[in-house]
């Protein structure tokens, strides 16, 4: 049977969530900053026009930021998280098959659709998705997911703005193949554009028209598999169910760099109750944990980063357990002089919780350990996060007392959908 | 009749039924309860329902539908009082004589939308606020349909 697969992704998604609630902003430039406001990483069509890149420090945007009135926010995940969910919901009633590719983006099968018609039903599903959240999406449909990447980017590339691209027809994917430079071929990148170009193949036209064994052996099947793709052959099946995680990685700069022993304890503990929540939420357990340190380099000393790992005696998930082990593995890191930016918590070695062996001589009461974590979760999903957490994170304040290593995030706006005291306010 | 504001232009039939995807509910009454008594099966037990479900009962479409907390007083005669939490459902379009979320020149109101001829009005529901007529020039957006009002009783909980 014929496949046909779709490319839906949200315009501008972070700029985008902030608008739905601040519509002041339309047609405003909006900027959002990395975690501890440090660098830019997304920007609204306007501020992109405005020539504000991609990555750079906020220190350096401040200028421009100030002479065109960009709206500046520190990105909200509780917020973006959300309404990410939300969209893919909905075009989950778009089409049976679909895989969550990133948060702002997912490929839907549309395959059974081959008789409707393709173009209304992909209006229909942008209208949809615009009016139930505020967002605008865009569209690629193409014969394999390669080619849907593609059809994507033709909806970006076109002057007068269009939601949906369709590639379809033979010819008109060749044309699109030739003027596409093989490095923006979903898969391909940087290095190996580079490689190609030294065989002569430089557009996307190229690599498709490349023989199976040449592809084969300079890019392995992996690369046989975009060539094939690009020719319109589906070989990139839909992952329709998430894999478990193979590891977790909890790790954020501090708020401010530190040379205090306890502000980094608390944070990296913090990390670890993270990591612990996460393993909890997908049933399953670590047996390793790693905790990383890193300083900047200061006075006379260079740069420092060390980090120790554990072998944990019985695979858990119990955040105390967890945050005893990272203390352990945290406090040999610590050498006195430097000013530390950054730790984290790394589990791996991930196992479903109901496999978790457990030791002939164990010390501790785990049913109780588990009882008291399901508590736990169950009230921090009902009264939001972090309403109980452990001493060990040390306790703040906003006003009085604030925490020294939490996180900067100095313009983050409410977090509308998830917390009831940041709802947004309606004038009567 | 001018065409409402409010209508998107989607009269096109979708291939699928639009299923609500998520009912999460931790939020469950018991609509029924007897006491066992030792050694009687409870006559009852038959008649054991289904529960009530506050979130299904407020909520039919979770991913459009949004919180939304009252600031200020033009619409108590319609019972909308300041910091109450109204139940917003982005997917219904908004009709003459529903109370509507909408945007003028960027800013969040909610008030009555109102038909009258062919001309509609944002209509406050307290006679100390004018009602605000909607003409093609003004920068207006509607932004979803109150569906529930949650007005507090005991408010010292």
């Amino acid at each position: 049977m014929k496949k046909l697969f779709a490319l839906v992704d949200c315009n501008n998604f972070y700029a985008s969530c902030e608008r739905v609630f601040k519509p002041k902003l339309e047609g405003k430039p909006i900027v959002v900053l990395s975690n501890n406001d440090g660098c830019i990483i997304a920007r609204s069509a306007e501020a992109k026009a405005l020539g504000i890149p991609m990555g750079q420090p906020e220190f350096m945007t401040r200028e421009l930021v100030k002479q065109h009135h960009v709206k500046v926010f520190s990105s909200n995940y509780a917020l973006y998280g959300d309404m990410s969910a939300r969209v893919m919901q909905i075009l989950a009633t778009f089409s049976p098959g679909i895989e969550v590719y990133s948060i702002d983006e997912a490929f839907l099968d549309l395959s059974n659709l081959l008789s409707q018609d393709l173009q209304q039903h992909a209006m229909k599903l942008c209208q949809t998705v615009v009016k139930w959240t505020g967002i605008p999406v865009s569209v690629g449909i193409a014969p394999s997911k390669t080619l849907a990447k593609l059809a994507n980017r033709m909806t970006k590339k076109s002057g007068e703005k269009q939601a949906v691209a369709i590639l379809q027809d033979t010819k008109e994917i060749e044309d699109i193949l030739a003027r596409t430079k093989v490095g923006d071929v979903w898969g391909i990148g940087k290095r190996n554009a580079h490689k190609l170009a030294g065989f002569g193949i430089h557009t996307a036209l190229d690599l498709a028209q490349a023989s199976d064994a040449f592809v084969k052996k300079h890019l392995t099947v992996v690369g046989l598999r975009t060539a094939k793709e690009l020719r319109g052959e589906p070989c990139i099946e839909l992952e329709q169910t998430p894999d478990s995680k193979q590891n977790i990685c909890t790790s954020r700069s501090f708020g401010n760099p530190t040379t205090n022993l306890e502000h980094i304890q608390e944070a990296t503990a913090y990390y670890a109750t993270l990591c612990a929540a996460k393993l909890r939420r997908q049933q399953s357990c670590a047996k390793v944990l790693t905790v990383y340190l890193q300083a900047y380099p200061f006075k006379n000393k260079p740069a420092y980063y060390n980090s120790k790992t554990i072998m944990l005696p019985v695979a858990t998930n119990s955040t105390l357990e967890l945050i005893k082990y990272a203390n352990m593995a945290l406090k040999p890191l610590y050498k006195k002089g430097y000013r530390y930016k950054k730790s984290g918590v790394i589990v791996s070695e991930i196992c479903p919780q109901a496999n978790a062996q457990l030791p002939l001589l164990d010390t501790i009461d785990r049913s109780k350990h588990q009882r008291l974590m399901q508590a736990v979760d169950s009230i921090n999903s009902t009264w939001g996060r972090d309403t109980v957490t452990t001493a060990a994170q040390g306790v703040y304040d906003q006003e009085k007392r604030p925490n020294p290593w939490e996180m900067k995030s100095m313009y983050r706006s409410e977090r509308y959908t998830t917390h009831l005291n940041e709802l947004l306010c309606v004038q009567a | 009749m001018r065409e409402s504001p409010c209508t998107l232009q989607t009269n096109i039939p979708l291939p699928f039924e639009i299923l609500s995807l998520q009912e999460e509910s931790d939020l469950e009454l018991p609509l029924m309860q007897s006491c066992v008594a030792a050694g009687f099966p409870s006559p009852a037990d038959n008649y054991l329902e289904d529960h009530v479900n506050l979130q299904r009962l407020l909520i039919s479409n979770p991913s459009a539908t949004y919180l939304v907390r009252v600031r200020g007083e033009s619409m108590i005669d319609a019972r909308l009082y300041d910091g109450d939490l109204l139940v917003v459902d982005r997917s219904l379009e908004a009709q003459s004589g529903q109370v509507i979320i909408g945007v003028v020149d960027g800013e969040f109101t909610v008030k009555q939308l109102v038909l009258r001829g062919d001309v509609f009005y944002l209509q406050p529901a307290n006679q100390q606020y004018p009602p605000l007529k909607l003409t093609d020039e003004m920068d207006f957006k509607p932004w979803g349909v109150v569906v529930w009002s949650l007005h507090k009783i005991k408010r010292n909980l």
